[in-house]
């Protein structure tokens, strides 16, 4: 449907680092660009609380389309005019628009906070969660659209039956070998380096932006994709699993559609409103399972 | 139509933990939900979950701490069963890979938590309904169970029996959200409702959209009384400006609340000299806005909770999650400033009545979770007890409609439980427009369960196309904004007679403009616009039971405050309040509050902490 041509690193980005320490410090940069953000919004704010609220109003041009209702069958955009007030986000702004002026206009939400996972839209060109997006962040008039790779069923509601599939697609259970007695009331071990390892991977609340921002997976419908290697990332370095699961599940991220379609363009990564750093992970396992097949030689 | 051993409704923490249990007794068990199950609020969750793990607690002082936190409104029964197998059902957990916080020794983590007398909340970073909602997520997709999701289940199969306890619930009728497609589900061994939250009745919530009592409304129009409505924790730290809820756990690490004069006010004005910030989330709550009507309230709106002594290390290490939810949603960095708080609708220790098998009145139908009351959090719950709950008795309600002899319940149900009946002046009379208005016929004509669930189902179609086929009429959004602004207004943490009777006139108000609501939308795909419309009417439903019970019970007990009544009166009120439907005419009445666990008499002490 509707697609802006994706922005992207194409500088191949490879093996590096020790990948723990390559962790925090990658959590302290992110937690850095955040701090730097919210201090730009700040000043931003400010000069917005300047202007008078009640004449300012954002101008939202959002993608409609229905197949069984006749004017809508034909993909088109509708302006909203909706008044703006400080602190509101995208998806507060769609809520409004819709109670307000149209009330077929049609999005998923839930939470509000960016745990659910349900309104990852295409805003000003960029996936984003709707509900974590503030106003003041983007250009105005703010262009609202689906999410570019999938199939619309209506409006800014896309067809995601093909992301969960890929999720599903990589045996994403915890299945170690033993487990203690269920009736000694024992949990198994793990160290706490170990969990830090899976922290970030354990994140993902399958909202799908990554996999909308993916050109391979544009292009290649088999393609596991970000978040269902993300999933098996999760899985495999998890010590709790044992070995032999680990090369079970190496086994099923080295098939013809999984790590190796990967060209580090790190757009995945870019999107991600958890902040996983997708592209690392897919690295690593590729690492992985080249070690992993050298073992058998 | 589609058929089942088991169907459960709602794919959040309760639900999947239900169809896990009746998947483990061999049932055909299928979830219906109007989300994906990753898509549940059950995911929101941040603090924690209880439950005595360690050398120096034990399940009798996690069973008395949630006893004394009910304010002796929770039943024994229900108590003990939970506080005892709460355990178990984390080392599950941990079995099916949830990824908690761990010791130096690799075992699981406790932190303390408000009103525990050990710390026993054991926690994933600041995200742990997150986490435990994927990880029974991926143990439902291990077991292949079968998942309707986006099919939204607006009516139960229930047969006409003149007394609810003769009824039986042979399925439910759900409208597929993205065809439009209105389908008979019919269950051979049980329904289990796990639907739940009900904050959107009120507009500062901490609730997700989705929260909107759909399974207590279906049951309660379908002869399920519904109890303790009236108690509504305000959880006392949620975001002023959206209701984005901020954890215990950051007052549990040493997070401390002050107000405009800088004071430490939990203690300076003597809310709680012993326990402080950790004191009970009723007493947090009302002391915050005590402290906001004496005008020392930072805007006149909230106060502030001050975590930053906590240092960076820690913070980041088991707080993470609150840095980003207060920088995304109130635009505070909590490393270098403290947040804005104030208290928000959180959770519903009322619900549907069941027992701690978790069965309702009507045979073969279950509720577990938020929707349900079993009862064990009475008039206050404890942090980090609602997640170790469902777990509990989700996995009840599973094992039993899987088949599994769990014992006779002690707890009493259905209108036989009756031992009081009640009484309250209301300025105008509660209930349906047009009372009976056909949701249960009468007459117990309705047995065969094909017959019901096709009756059922046309009842449904005949609802849908009205909806979709109006041209004009009142946007239901007008309707559902009307009740959450007198829920907030009237029926909030304190409470008096005039605006609980005011909150009566506008729910009237409120149900008559529902009758002349419309669906815009006239498409059967994707219409949310009819989804939100059906969801009004429960909001409606729902708002009006908790007003019910919040005009009826005049004392002073957990989250329920009275302003001329500010005493807990033990003599009088040891009681639960019911509401039933009573086929558009409610009707209110009291059931005494089962106080003898197995042991011992829980004997009701003062509450202080």
């Amino acid at each position: 449907m509707s697609t802006g041509i994706q922005e992207s690193e194409t500088e191949a980005d490879t093996e590096e680092q020790d990948t723990a320490a390559e962790e925090s410090a990658a959590q302290r940069q992110r937690m850095e660009t955040k701090r730097q953000r919210a201090a730009e919004r700040d000043l931003q704010e400010k000069a917005e609380e300047e202007l008078d609220d009640s004449e300012n109003a954002v101008e939202l041009k959002v993608f409609r389309y229905d197949p069984e209702v006749e004017g809508k069958e034909e993909p088109r955009f509708d302006t909203f005019h909706v008044p703006f007030f400080k602190g509101m986000t995208v998806l507060d702004a769609l809520i409004y628009a819709r109670d307000h002026f149209d009330s077929s206009l049609t999005f998923r939400h839930s939470c509000r906070q960016a745990i659910c996972g349900s309104d990852a839209l295409f805003i000003n060109g960029r996936q984003r969660l709707g509900c974590k997006t503030q106003m003041v962040d983007l250009d105005w008039p703010v262009r609202i659209e689906p999410l570019p790779h999938q199939d619309v069923v209506k409006d800014l509601v896309v067809d995601m039956e093909h992301f969960y599939d890929q999720m599903e697609s990589v045996e994403p259970y915890f299945d170690p070998e033993e487990t203690p007695k269920k009736s000694d009331l024992e949990e198994q071990r793990q160290d706490r380096e170990n969990r830090e390892k899976i922290k970030m991977s354990t994140r993902c609340i399958w909202c799908g932006a990554c996999m909308s921002s993916c050109n391979i997976a544009a292009g290649d419908n088999e393609y596991l994709g970000p978040a269902a290697i993300n999933k098996a990332y999760r899985f495999a370095m998890d010590e709790r699993e044992g070995e032999n699961m680990k090369q079970h599940r190496l086994n099923i991220i080295e098939q013809e559609h999984g790590v190796w379609r990967c060209q580090t363009q790190f757009s995945c990564t870019e999107v991600c409103p958890k902040d996983i750093p997708l592209t690392e992970h897919i690295q690593e396992l590729k690492r992985e399972a080249v070690k992993n097949n050298l073992k058998f030689w | 139509m589609y058929e089942h051993d088991v169907l459960v409704i709602g794919g959040g923490g309760a639900g999947l933990r239900a169809a896990i249990a009746a998947h483990e007794e061999g049932a055909d068990v299928a979830i219906v939900t109007k989300l994906h199950p990753v898509r549940s609020h059950t995911g929101a969750a941040e603090g924690g979950i209880n439950a005595a793990l360690r050398d120096g607690d034990s399940w009798e002082d996690h069973a008395y701490d949630t006893m004394k936190g009910s304010d002796f409104l929770g039943d024994a029964p229900a108590i003990e069963t939970f506080a005892k197998t709460a355990p178990e059902e984390v080392i599950n957990l941990e079995h099916w890979g949830m990824p908690f916080s761990r010791e130096d020794d690799g075992r699981v983590s406790q932190r303390p938590f408000g009103g525990l007398s050990f710390p026993r909340t054991t926690y994933a970073g600041a995200e742990t309904g997150h986490h435990m909602l994927h990880t029974m997520y991926e143990q439902v997709v291990k077991r292949g169970i079968e998942v309707y999701d986006e099919w939204y289940v607006s009516r139960l199969a229930v047969t006409d029996h003149d007394d609810p306890e003769d009824r039986v619930c042979h399925g439910c009728v759900a409208y597929d959200i993205k065809s439009g497609e209105i389908a008979g589900f019919k269950a051979t061994g049980g329904v289990i409702l796990a639907t739940g939250g009900l904050g959107q009745a009120f507009d500062h919530t901490t609730n997700a959209v989705a929260n909107t009592g759909d399974g207590p409304a279906m049951a309660y129009r379908a002869g399920v009384p519904v109890e303790d409505m009236e108690m509504i924790q305000f959880h006392p730290t949620t975001l002023p400006s959206t209701g984005v809820l901020i954890s215990e756990g950051v007052r549990g690490e040493g997070g401390i609340l002050y107000n405009d004069e800088g004071e430490r006010l939990m203690f300076e004005y003597g809310y709680a000299n012993n326990e402080g910030e950790l004191a009970s989330r009723d007493v947090v709550a009302r002391a915050e806005l005590t402290e906001v009507n004496e005008g020392r309230g930072i805007d006149d709106e909230y106060v502030h909770l001050d975590m930053r002594h906590l240092g960076e290390e820690r913070i980041l290490d088991r707080l993470e999650n609150i840095l980003h939810l207060a920088e995304d949603f109130e635009g505070v960095d909590g490393l270098e400033e403290p947040m804005p708080v104030k208290p928000g609708q959180h959770y519903a220790m009322g619900g549907l009545e069941v027992d701690e098998n978790s069965e309702t009145c009507i045979n073969g139908l279950y509720a577990a979770g938020e929707c349900a009351c079993v009862s064990m959090h009475g008039a206050n719950r404890l942090g980090g007890n609602a997640l170790p709950e469902l777990l509990v008795f989700g996995a009840r309600a599973g094992y039993h409609a899987g088949g599994r002899d769990l014992g006779e319940a002690k707890i009493p149900t259905g209108p036989s439980a009756k031992s009081e009946d009640g009484h309250v002046d209301t300025p105008v009379s509660p209930g349906a427009v047009d009372a009976g208005d056909g949701d249960v016929a009468a007459d117990g004509a309705l047995v065969e369960p094909q017959e019901v669930i096709q009756h059922h189902v046309e009842a449904e179609e005949r609802r849908v196309t009205e909806l979709l086929e109006k041209d004009d009429g009142v946007n239901h959004a007008e309707v559902r904004a009307d009740v959450q602004e007198t829920m907030t207004d009237n029926v909030n943490v304190f409470r008096n007679e005039e605006n609980l009777k005011e909150a009566v006139e506008d729910l009237r108000v409120a149900r008559e403009r529902y009758q002349d609501v419309y669906v815009r939308d006239p498409s059967r795909t994707y219409n949310t616009d009819l989804i939100h419309t059906i969801e009004t009417r429960n909001i409606i439903d729902v708002a009006e039971a908790i007003t019910l019970g919040a005009l009826a019970r005049e004392e002073f007990r957990g989250a329920h405050w009275r302003e001329q009544h500010q005493e807990r009166k033990d003599d009088e009120w040891i009681k639960h309040t019911m509401v039933s439907w009573n086929d558009g005419r409610p009707d209110l009445y009291y059931k005494p509050v089962v106080l003898e666990g197995e042991d011992k008499t829980y004997e009701p002490k003062e509450r202080s902490y």
